[in-house]
This record gives structure tokens, C-alpha cells and sequence, in this order.
């Protein structure tokens, strides 16, 4: 059954997202992906009305002064940037993920798909359930939930129970990759669409965060925003925002991406799965994801971050942690933990930025049970591991030792050079398509794919080559 | 006893360990593949019985009765005192600073 399935993924697939991707293929590792966005989905216009009518969207933009007083007090003088925080908590089912999963069910409904299907642990599988509901169409939300002794995540069970306050039927598994063999037969039984994370639809639906986090920086303060940070997992919310400050015209705001530290930990093991206290938005997902991009359920991910950033950094477990506690204690929002991954290191880059400029973490969620640091961190302690107060940048182990800062002034970020991912990409693309030889067109869409140029793909294609000899 | 139209959890081992995918992890590869859903009871049963459910997507699904209207597990947790000293020390400093 595994094996049969597994031969038939294009096919099921195909009719699933009803995308004909071939056509946009270009030769090897190439293909046109700009086309690709331009032609499948929808107009900027036409997103902005089906999620004005499914009320996703115009989200506030609010400015966090107290955080910005308490960073001053250990910034240099004239340092120390404003920070705004878009409340994307606001959105329909409590997240950004609203964006994504209306253009996808919208584009279920309009094709005459009977259901919806997504393979998601987070806040998308509520959106889609959400969605599902306001057009009256079936969904099912498959979770990879449990670790082999049946102990499940807090934030994972939450978002199970929010799918089926939606009316999603949730299917909840072990750990394993297996879960997208199980999806193909979800989708291949039932004839759903495939609300996949990475189609056009999913990254179009984001677009309009851009926009708005760039237009009412604009409006207010009369030019764009100096930076927006954004938490990295699989891409997408990277890539929707920045080609959405890209159409609004913020051509100069710079593009941060942010990952919770989990290095070290493995996604697919079975002993490590509870020892994460973040779900989503670490460097299980932020670094392969943008190494290889097209690892992804649908034969070409919408989701390429490395067209984006100008810089990625990572925040620890307890510098979240401490952030989700400051947010509410300080500024009266009970939120996260997603966005407060990008708000951690917004803290920390915020010190180094002119006091005039202004800095936006673009994203919140709901929290609650299950995803409050008091459940995440009574959980955490279950599992054996330390939790206490310290120098978290020195003392946080990932699945080991949770060091929670008691000031500011220990909050900073991890550099993680773009560089190590664009090498990293050139080493995936060696690997996936079995060559060391690529052709002046796929050379030209690698440089294309991770903002380099033809001679720094070339020198790092001779690089790797070498290693390869030695 | 279950009755008919009951709102259970059903569980299946989808894969057998040695049925899963090449390349897992050790730890992961020792254990099956398994599932757990809700849906509503299609006939009477007892706790352990092979039952069929109807999913909230309209599925009929087959898999062994492990519970009766099953309970949301997850809490708030327990406060923490690596968290509760935060929000004064944070107060503390905007309070000398106005």
C-alpha cells in the first residue's frame, strides 16, 4: 500500500492542487517562478476582496512603547528602534495563517472540490477549518502529534482542538514522514483539494501582510519601515511579506528572518519530538526549508526565502519565552508564541538601529492552553528538561536546558550567515539532481533563487565540486 | 458499553515498523506508525472492539474503541517562578524611568 501510493504522488497530487506544473519547467533544477505565481493564482486585487469577504485581514499595526523604552535602557545613546508588532491575532482563527488558507479554500470552493485537506501541526490546520466553515465545505487537518509512548505536544493538542471547534475531522499521528503518505491517501479517497502550505495560493494569500505592515508604516510615519522581522519555517511567511513590501514599494526595508535555536535536535526522531517546546518556526524547518526549498509536498515550493532576506538570526527557547512573558506584563498582550520568535530578535536588533527607525515584527497569534510558557514549560519540565532563569545566548541547550533571561539586556541574537545557506543550497541542488555540472540556465535561476550573482554560484559550485574530490 | 452515535476516539497502527520509510531515525524506526481520531460511534461496542466511526469530514473509518467522548488533556500548566519574576522587574525599570 505505502509503496503503491508513494508511485502515484504526482498523479494524486496533480488532481489534487489541480496545478500543472510541468509547464512551468524550465530544464534541471530551473524553472519560471515568477510565471509560475503570476499565472496560477490570483490578482493582488482579487486576494484583497475574498479576504475582505471571509473578514481575513486589515489587521492593526501596534506600537509596542514600553518595549522600546526598556530596550533603550541598554541601547547606546540615539540608539534603540521604534517597534511595531502587526496583531495578526486578530485574523478569523487567531493567526496570519488566515491569509494563506483564504485564497486556497476559496480556490477549493470556486473549482468544485468537495473538501479541503492540510498536513499541518500549527496554526494553518485552524485557518483552513475556518475557512472550511465560511464556505461550507468538509476539511481534514492531518497533525503529526504523538511521540511512540502517546504523549502528546501542549501547542500541538490545542491546535487539534481549535480544528475541531472549526468542525475539521483531525487525524492525529506519531512522528514520521510517514504523514504525507497517509495525506496522499486522505487525498486520493477523497477527492479533496490539497491545502498545501506551498502553492501559490498559500504564499499570494500573505502577500497583502506585506503590503499593509508597508502602507501603514507609510501613512503614519511617512516613510516604510526600516526593517520587518519575520519568523522563518518553511518560507512562506518570508516570501508572501517581502514580495508584499516589494509591491507596496518598500524596495529598501530590509527583509530579517528569525528561527527559534533548535539545532541539534532531529525532526523525525522519536525521542526528540517532545523535547521541542516550539512547534514551528525553528531551525528544523528555517534552515532546510531554505536550502531546499522544493522538499515540500507539491513538485515546486511557492516558498523561496533566500530570494528575500538580507539577513537570518536566531533567538533562543528562554529568549521567547521571556519575550511572550514581557509582551504581556508590559504591554497588556497576551500572545504568541509564534510572533514572539521575530519580537525576541526584534528586541535584539532593535538596539543597534537608530532610535528613529522603525522596526516591525509582522505577526502574532492566539494563545491559551496548551500554548502559554507556563503549559509549554510545565511540559518541558515532564520531559526532563532543565528550566531556569540564566544567560539564555550562553546557557540554553536545545532538549536539554531552557535558560530564561531575567532583563533585557541578555536578549540578542544568533547570526546565522546567508551565505552558509546559499552554500548549502548549491551542496542540496549537487545532491537532489546527482550532478556537478549545471547548465548556463540553471546557474542563471540559482543566482536568481538566492539573490547571488552568476560568479558567486559559479565559485561556490567550484567550491563544493573540490570538496566533493577530496 | 459505547452506544451507537457516541462521540469516540478510535486508533490504528497504520504502519508496521518494519513496513516504514528508509532513512528514520534509529529511535524512529524501532516503533509503528500509528493514528488516533474521533468521530461518532456507528453501532454499539465495549472499549478494545474493532468499531467503524463517522469522521466530522463524513468518513467511515474502522479502528479499535480506546475512549468514550474523549477529554482535551492539555492545561495552562503550572505558574512558573522563572516566569513570575519577569513582569516586576520589567515594571520596576519603566516605573525609575518615568
Amino acid at each position: 500500500m505505502y509503496e503503491e501510493i508513494i508511485k502515484r504522488k504526482n498523479e494524486i497530487i496533480k488532481k489534487a492542487v489541480g496545478i500543472d506544473y510541468s509547464k512551468f519547467e524550465i530544464e534541471g533544477i530551473a524553472f519560471d517562478y515568477e510565471r509560475m505565481m503570476k499565472e496560477v493564482s490570483y490578482t493582488f486585487d482579487e486576494i484583497k476582496k475574498i479576504q475582505s469577504e471571509t473578514q481575513v485581514g486589515n489587521t492593526p499595526l501596534v506600537e509596542l512603547k514600553n518595549l522600546t523604552k526598556l530596550v533603550r535602557m541598554y541601547s547606546k545613546k540615539g540608539k534603540g528602534a521604534r517597534i511595531f508588532l502587526k496583531d495578526e491575532a486578530t485574523n478569523p482563527s487567531g493567526s496570519f495563517k488566515d491569509r494563506r488558507a483564504s485564497v486556497s479554500v476559496y480556490h477549493a470552493k470556486t473549482h468544485n472540490y468537495k473538501g479541503v485537506i492540510a498536513a499541518t501541526s500549527g496554526n494553518y490546520g485552524a485557518a483552513v477549518a475556518s475557512q472550511a466553515a465560511k464556505y461550507n465545505l468538509r476539511v481534514i487537518i492531518v497533525q503529526e502529534t504523538f511521540d511512540s509512548k502517546h504523549i502528546g505536544q501542549p501547542e500541538i493538542l490545542e491546535k487539534g482542538r481549535a480544528c475541531e471547534a472549526y468542525g475539521a475531522e483531525v487525524v492525529q499521528l506519531t512522528v514520521g514522514p510517514e504523514l504525507f503518505y497517509y495525506t496522499l491517501k486522505l487525498l486520493d479517497e477523497t477527492g479533496f483539494f490539497d491545502a498545501s502550505l506551498y502553492t501559490p495560493f498559500g504564499i499570494a494569500g500573505i502577500e497583502t501582510l506585506g503590503y499593509e505592515v508597508a502602507t501603514q508604516v507609510k501613512e503614519r510615519f511617512g516613510k516604510f519601515p526600516d526593517a520587518v522581522v519575520i519568523t522563518h519555517a518553511g518560507g512562506g511567511n518570508v516570501t508572501g511579506t517581502a514580495r508584499g513590501l516589494k509591491m507596496a514599494g518598500a524596495v529598501n526595508t530590509k527583509v530579517i528572518g528569525a528561527s527559534v535555536d533548535l539545532r541539534g535536535l532531529h525532526m523525525a526522531s522519536d525521542h526528540d519530538f517532545n523535547r521541542k517546546s516550539f512547534t514551528t518556526g525553528h531551525t528544523g524547518f528555517g534552515i532546510p526549508f531554505a536550502a531546499y526549498p522544493d522538499r515540500v509536498d507539491v513538485p515546486r515550493n511557492a516558498a523561496r526565502s533566500l530570494r528575500y532576506l538580507d539577513r537570518y538570526v536566531l533567538v533562543t527557547q528562554g529568549e521567547v519565552f521571556f519575550t511572550t512573558e514581557a509582551l504581556a506584563q508590559v504591554e497588556g498582550m497576551m500572545r504568541g508564541p509564534a510572533g514572539n520568535t521575530s519580537l525576541a530578535a526584534a528586541i535584539g536588533i532593535a538596539k543597534e538601529m537608530d532610535e528613529d527607525d522603525i522596526l516591525v515584527v509582522q505577526e502574532t497569534e492566539y494563545t491559551g492552553a496548551g500554548k502559554l510558557p507556563s503549559a509549554q514549560l510545565t511540559f518541558a519540565k515532564k520531559m526532563g528538561i532543565t528550566v531556569k532563569n540564566g544567560d539564555s545566548l550562553k546557557e540554553d541547550v536545545p532538549g536539554k536546558v531552557i535558560a530564561i533571561p531575567e532583563s533585557i539586556e541578555q536578549i540578542g541574537v544568533i547570526e546565522y550567515p546567508l551565505e552558509n545557506l546559499k552554500r548549502s543550497y548549491i551542496k542540496e541542488a549537487i545532491k537532489i539532481y546527482d550532478k556537478k555540472e549545471f547548465s548556463e540556465t540553471e546557474i542563471e535561476f540559482m543566482a536568481k533563487d538566492t539573490r547571488s550573482t552568476i560568479d558567486e554560484i559559479k565559485e561556490r559550485l567550484e567550491v563544493l565540486r573540490n570538496d566533493k574530490i577530496r | 458499553m459505547a452506544k451507537k452515535g457516541e462521540w469516540v476516539k478510535i486508533h490504528d497502527v497504520i504502519l508496521n515498523p518494519s513496513d516504514r520509510a528508509q532513512s528514520l531515525p534509529d529511535d524512529t524506526k524501532q516503533v509503528p506508525f500509528e493514528m488516533w481520531l474521533n468521530g461518532f460511534l456507528n453501532h454499539d461496542a465495549k472499549i478494545g472492539e474493532i468499531v467503524e466511526i463517522t469522521t466530522l469530514s463524513g468518513r467511515k473509518v474502522k479502528g479499535t474503541l480506546v475512549e468514550i467522548n474523549p477529554r482535551y488533556t492539555h492545561d495552562f500548566g503550572e505558574p512558573l517562578p522563572e516566569l513570575l519574576k519577569i513582569g516586576p522587574i520589567l515594571k520596576s525599570m519603566l516605573e525609575k524611568r518615568d
